[in-house]
């Protein structure tokens, strides 16, 4: 439990190349449509190994939360199949197979106070409350609300209330985190920071994130490897790995390689824009 | 500036209570001058004067009544909370369920009372019950509406954090879906409050029954056919001031639960 905040002795144990053998996840030839026709999703096939921090971005309307959604059991393809470390479902009861998700609002219960909204994962999946409050106190401590707990949601600001939402999170000590937009609707400021932290905490743990964003700076800043998603139908149109330094800071946001990856990016999405509009 | 600094009328407490009692004191104040200074017979309007001396004088008569009055309202809101929320939770099963049954959740609330009172007080031989049976007609339907309408009003990515940690439809009930219904709940159970007092009073007027189990409705015919306006008004002062009274009650129960988190409660 402790080895949640002993950063040092996780990095070691866990270097961020993208481990060979079972991916932890693999859609393959997957396609959704919807009943009034829309393709929101055609012949996907995209494979997250462990330990990789991947961005999917692209246009609204270009699948790329469905897409997460399916990650997450919350949906499922029209044809095709995702597989989880391997198998055809998640297996929830393989403590080295979570899964956990922050979607686009912070998704607070308003009448619970962040103490007990970050607790919920596991008061749902019967923890017991001695180490359940352990866990919910650290996860807090890491996104920095750890004199917050017991306020109510509604006395945060929209960046704690995320960090809130990501310590809910964490606590369930998933080791895949699937990410919808979740700073999307913050200043740049908070979303910067949030972003920065969020990157430390992915490298000093045992985790693959896959993070969908709009956000060119965001995908590169963040991510190991950028998935450009097309609109109309959706499909994966290119996939790039960031060749960033491990250790990113505010000065790799001015650095010659950030800006010529983004331009890279860049691009590619108005490549995929423009072919969305025929 | 703090609140002891403040000219007294600035603080918003005293605005609160203050106010609404200056306007009325105002009012009754300009009625009692009108009724002097015109000299309007006691018969027509009687001042707030008469209608306190009444009070004073017929007090034990009319605090009787009022207390069979307040039993039914107390009785019937009763009835009408445990039965509309159980209601609410059918309905709130299956679409299907709800489909086949609103429609006659909607008939019960069209339907005027002084229509079918007279009805139930012949299918109903103890006339307290018949009352009670007529206002919690009158008082349910608020009290379903709502309640189905919060249990529907859940945050849909709360759900899918309850789906995704697979939470049982137990769990989902008593954590999300139950705390997301509270303020529309007390919503409803402010307006049915009132219309349990309402129903209370109309189905009496229906009833017209007397001797001691007399209610303040039958109170107010009494004193219209022997004349005696005082205390019809003083009838009507008591109805109106129980009105308030359960209307405050409400406000200040759903204050107490949903006061540290919703918006409703707030400033």
């Amino acid at each position: 439990m402790n080895a949640v905040l002993d950063a040092a002795a996780m990095v070691q144990s866990n270097p961020h190349n993208p481990v060979h053998g079972v991916p932890v996840l693999l859609a393959n030839g997957v396609e959704k449509t919807y009943g009034n026709g829309t393709h929101a999703l055609q012949r996907l096939k995209l494979e997250i190994g462990r330990g990789e921090f991947v961005s999917l971005l692209g246009p609204s309307g270009c699948g790329k939360s469905t897409l997460l959604k399916m990650f997450a059991g919350l949906e499922q393809p029209s044809a095709g199949h995702v597989r989880w470390w391997g198998k055809g479902q998640i297996n929830h009861s393989a403590a080295e197979q979570k899964l956990a998700m922050v979607f686009q609002e912070a998704t607070l219960m308003p009448w619970a106070k962040v103490a007990d909204n970050v607790r919920l994962p596991l008061d749902l999946a019967g923890v017991p409350r001695a180490q359940s409050q352990r866990r919910v106190d650290d996860a807090l401590q890491l996104v920095g609300l750890g004199q917050f707990g017991h306020v109510y949601p509604r006395e945060l600001s929209g960046g704690m209330q995320m960090r809130a939402s990501i310590a809910r999170a964490l606590a369930t000590e998933p080791n895949l985190l699937l990410m919808d937009e979740p700073f999307g609707a913050l200043d740049e400021f908070t979303r910067n920071r949030l972003d920065s932290d969020l990157r430390q905490l992915w490298a000093a743990r045992d985790l693959t994130v896959v993070f969908v964003t709009h956000s060119i700076y965001e995908a590169v800043y963040l991510s190991s490897r950028v998935v450009v998603m097309g609109a109309r139908p959706g499909r994966v149109i290119a996939d790039v790995a960031i060749n960033g330094p491990q250790q990113r800071d505010e000065a790799y946001r001015t650095s010659a390689e950030f800006i010529q990856q983004c331009a890279q990016l860049s691009a590619l999405l108005a490549e995929a824009n423009a072919e969305g509009g025929h | 500036m703090t609140a002891s600094h403040m000219p007294l009328l600035a603080n918003p407490a005293v605005q609160r209570i203050a106010a609404p009692l200056l306007v009325g004191a105002v009012l009754l104040g300009i009625w009692q001058i009108l009724c002097v200074a015109l000299d309007v017979p006691v018969y027509l309007v009687p001042s707030p004067a008469d209608i306190g001396r009444t009070l004073v004088a017929d007090g034990p008569l009319l605090l009787g009544s009022l207390w069979v009055t307040l039993k039914i309202t107390l009785l019937s809101f009763l009835l009408a909370v445990v039965l509309g929320v159980l209601a609410a939770f059918v309905f709130v099963q299956s679409r299907v369920i709800e489909a086949s049954l609103f429609p006659y959740a909607i008939l019960l609330q069209v339907t005027p009372v002084v229509a079918i009172a007279p009805l139930i007080i012949i299918w109903v031989s103890n006339t307290t019950l018949a009352l009670v049976v007529c206002a919690t007609l009158v008082a349910i339907f608020p009290v379903i509406s709502n309640t189905v309408l919060g249990l529907r009003s859940v945050n849909p990515g709360l759900l899918n954090l309850f789906k995704l940690n697979r939470a049982s439809r137990w769990q989902t009930l008593l954590r999300l879906r139950i705390p997301s219904a509270l303020p529309f709940f007390f919503g409803g159970l402010r307006i049915a409050s009132g219309l349990a007092l309402i129903g209370a009073v109309v189905a009496e007027f229906v009833a017209g029954t007397g001797g001691t189990g007399a209610g303040l409705a039958y109170q107010i015919l009494q004193a219209g056919f022997q004349m005696n306006i005082p205390r019809l008004f003083a009838a009507l002062v008591l109805i109106s001031l129980t009105g308030v009274l359960l209307f405050s009650v409400m406000a200040a129960l759903a204050r107490l639960s949903l006061g540290h988190w919703h918006d409703s409660e707030q400033g």
